[in-house]
């Protein structure tokens, strides 16, 4: 309790926490709010906003409710950022840990392959492999995660280095406990909290990676995005920008929501640290 | 200098490793991908079964995966990234003619993130928790959490199509024969909004990790003696704080050289650049997985490169880098 308190303590943690909460909601009732396919017709071609109060946000180019596509892009958003992000985390603390506590020539070649990771820009291998794979959005979630673990990766090892010195880690050693055991069961678990620590920027840029995918055609194309509703808006840019435009401040509003949430969290347990 | 030399041929072997394993996983991600160089080529040319398994065993398709792999290396040791099918031309030309494109898109949005974002990371750090440095950390993380294609857009939308002030995409004037000062004037116009949308993105990253790196700073006795010794604040600021919390970003100019050419793809796209980005989203609309691959070797190379410069710049710049590792 004492610690939700001290998250609520700056605005920018209310803020974010808002954003999110509101963003939740959106993604959970949607589809009873909206409970038709968001890709259907639903009245003429390009009405514009605030007209027509059974379509407040008007349509776009194929008379397709703006709203809720909104509603249910948000859906799409927040999964696969989500799901990209365990994803990355997961595989990033698993092979962070295997290098860290194996040591020499294990060790060795698992950095040379993340390095090999992080030289290659990750948007590009995204692009590569959606491409191969083909657009579906298991595709994109693993896309997003093949960029994004070697950050985990480095924080993950890091933090192994330091504990596998520890009494405690001695101690299982003598017990006769298998290495492997030692490393996820004695060792992972408390080298997570600074891994973690990164997942609020590893779902910022989770959500940003799929809305830039879908907004080049590589998205799953029987889901609705905001980066696919930006593309589409994209043809009409001249006569109504608005197409565009909204999807994009959904975007802003959730990333900056993540980043805002993310800070207050680190900050709440940085004040726990110096504390103690 | 000779610390800094040694430093640099021992990234340099490191790196040549990397480039090895980012090799391997391309000529899977190239074995993983349906089709082969001769399906590609039988669909753009035309042909029969027999010639199919002629150039398959021409082109040494039909022996062992590692024979392949041996292949591919030998090939681009010589530089050959092989066809593209697309543009039926060899892929090193085709990446070649647009690298330079892309290489000014970035080295402008670069400078531009790095330039006014550690301007304003001082602006900020010389007074931790004022409002102005408030007002610039959460302004940056706004900026940071807008999607680069969209700021784009949003460009196009206010200084192309309402003030018309700037053209809408494209490098320069088609056949306008300009050349040049007044050709230089012109790309330099139809850069200015695609390098703004690159740029401002990656600005807060540079002007989060100044404020933060002067933040720590001011804690630092040298600061202290610098007060003490009556030196002006502003002096203080700039040739004692500033300086010390300089060193990291020019570390991450070379980590970040990876996501700017991430980034160029989808602005290249947006503004129509024809670069590197626009040529990759050209290869997958094509299903040319070849010519994919080249450009991801090609960004990995330059990413690489980039590292190693920034990496030398670091060691000249701070005599305390490899300065161990020369006694040792």
């Amino acid at each position: 309790m004492n610690r939700l308190r001290r998250f609520f303590h700056t605005p920018e943690a209310i803020a974010g926490a808002s954003i999110l909460a509101l963003l939740i909601v959106m993604a959970l009732v949607a589809p009873l709010l909206f409970s038709g396919d968001p890709q259907a017709i639903a009245g003429p071609a390009l009405l514009p906003p605030f007209q027509d109060w059974s379509l407040p946000l008007g349509t776009d180019r194929l008379g397709r409710d703006v709203l809720a596509e909104l509603f249910h892009g948000a859906r799409t958003s927040l999964a696969v950022g989500l799901a990209a992000a365990a994803a990355a985390l997961f595989i990033g603390a698993l092979v962070g840990t295997l290098a860290g506590f194996a040591g020499g020539l294990i060790d060795e070649m698992l950095m040379r392959v993340t390095d090999a990771f992080q030289t290659v820009p990750s948007f590009l291998l995204a692009l590569a492999f959606v491409s191969i794979v083909g657009p579906s959005l298991g595709a994109v979630v693993a896309a997003i995660a093949l960029g994004a673990w070697t950050g985990p990766a480095r924080v993950a090892r890091a933090e192994v280095l330091s504990i596998r010195e520890r009494d405690y880690v001695a101690g299982a050693r003598v017990i006769g406990m298998h290495p492997l055991e030692i490393a996820f069961r004695e060792v992972l678990p408390n080298a997570l909290p600074p891994v973690l620590a990164l997942s609020s920027v590893i779902v910022a840029a989770a959500i940003l990676t799929e809305a830039a995918l879908s907004f080049l055609g590589l998205g799953d194309p029987n889901r609705v995005t905001w980066g696919g509703m930006i593309a589409e808006g994209r043809a009409v840019l001249r006569s109504a920008p608005f197409l565009s435009v909204v999807p994009g401040i959904a975007l802003v509003l959730t990333v900056l929501g993540v980043y805002l949430a993310g800070e207050g969290v680190v900050e709440s347990t940085a004040v726990r640290r110096s504390l103690s | 200098m000779t610390r800094a030399l040694r430093l640099f041929r021992r990234r340099l072997v490191g790196s040549i490793f990397v480039l090895l394993i980012v090799v391997i996983g391309s000529f899977l991600l190239l074995e993983a991908a349906p089709g082969d160089a001769v399906d590609a080529y039988i669909v753009s040319t035309g042909g029969d079964v027999g010639m199919i398994e002629l150039l398959r065993h021409r082109w040494g398709l039909d022996q062992s995966e590692l024979t392949r792999l041996a292949n591919y290396l030998w090939a681009l040791l010589h530089l050959d990234l092989g066809q593209s099918v697309t543009f039926s031309r060899p892929i090193r030309d085709v990446i070649l003619e647009r690298l330079p494109t892309t290489l000014i898109l970035m080295g402008s949005a670069t400078a531009l993130s790095f330039g006014l974002g550690s301007a304003l990371g001082i602006y900020a750090g010389a007074r931790p928790g004022s409002f102005r440095d408030r007002f610039l950390s959460i302004g940056s993380l706004a900026l940071y959490a807008v999607p680069g294609f969209w700021l784009g857009l949003v460009l196009i939308v206010i200084f192309a199509v309402d003030l018309r002030w700037l053209p809408i995409g494209g490098i320069e004037t088609i056949a306008s024969g300009k050349t040049g000062l007044a050709r230089v004037a012109d790309i330099a116009t139809h850069l200015v909004l695609p390098v703004s949308a690159l740029g401002f993105i990656y600005l807060a990253l540079y002007l989060r990790m100044m404020r933060a790196g002067m933040a720590e700073a001011w804690r630092q006795d040298f600061v202290l003696a610098a007060r003490a010794r009556g030196l002006s604040r502003r002096r203080i600021v700039l040739a004692h704080v500033a300086r010390n919390a300089l060193l990291p970003l020019v570390t991450m100019l070379g980590l970040q050289s990876a996501q700017m050419l991430g980034g160029s793809v989808v602005i290249e796209s947006v503004f129509a650049v024809p670069g590197l980005g626009r040529l990759a989203q050209k290869a997958v609309a094509a299903r040319d997985t070849p010519l994919l691959l080249g450009i991801i070797l090609v960004s990995a190379v330059l990413v690489v490169v980039i590292n190693l410069l920034v990496d030398l710049a670091y060691a000249i710049l701070d005599p305390r880098v490899g300065a161990g590792e020369a006694s040792a």
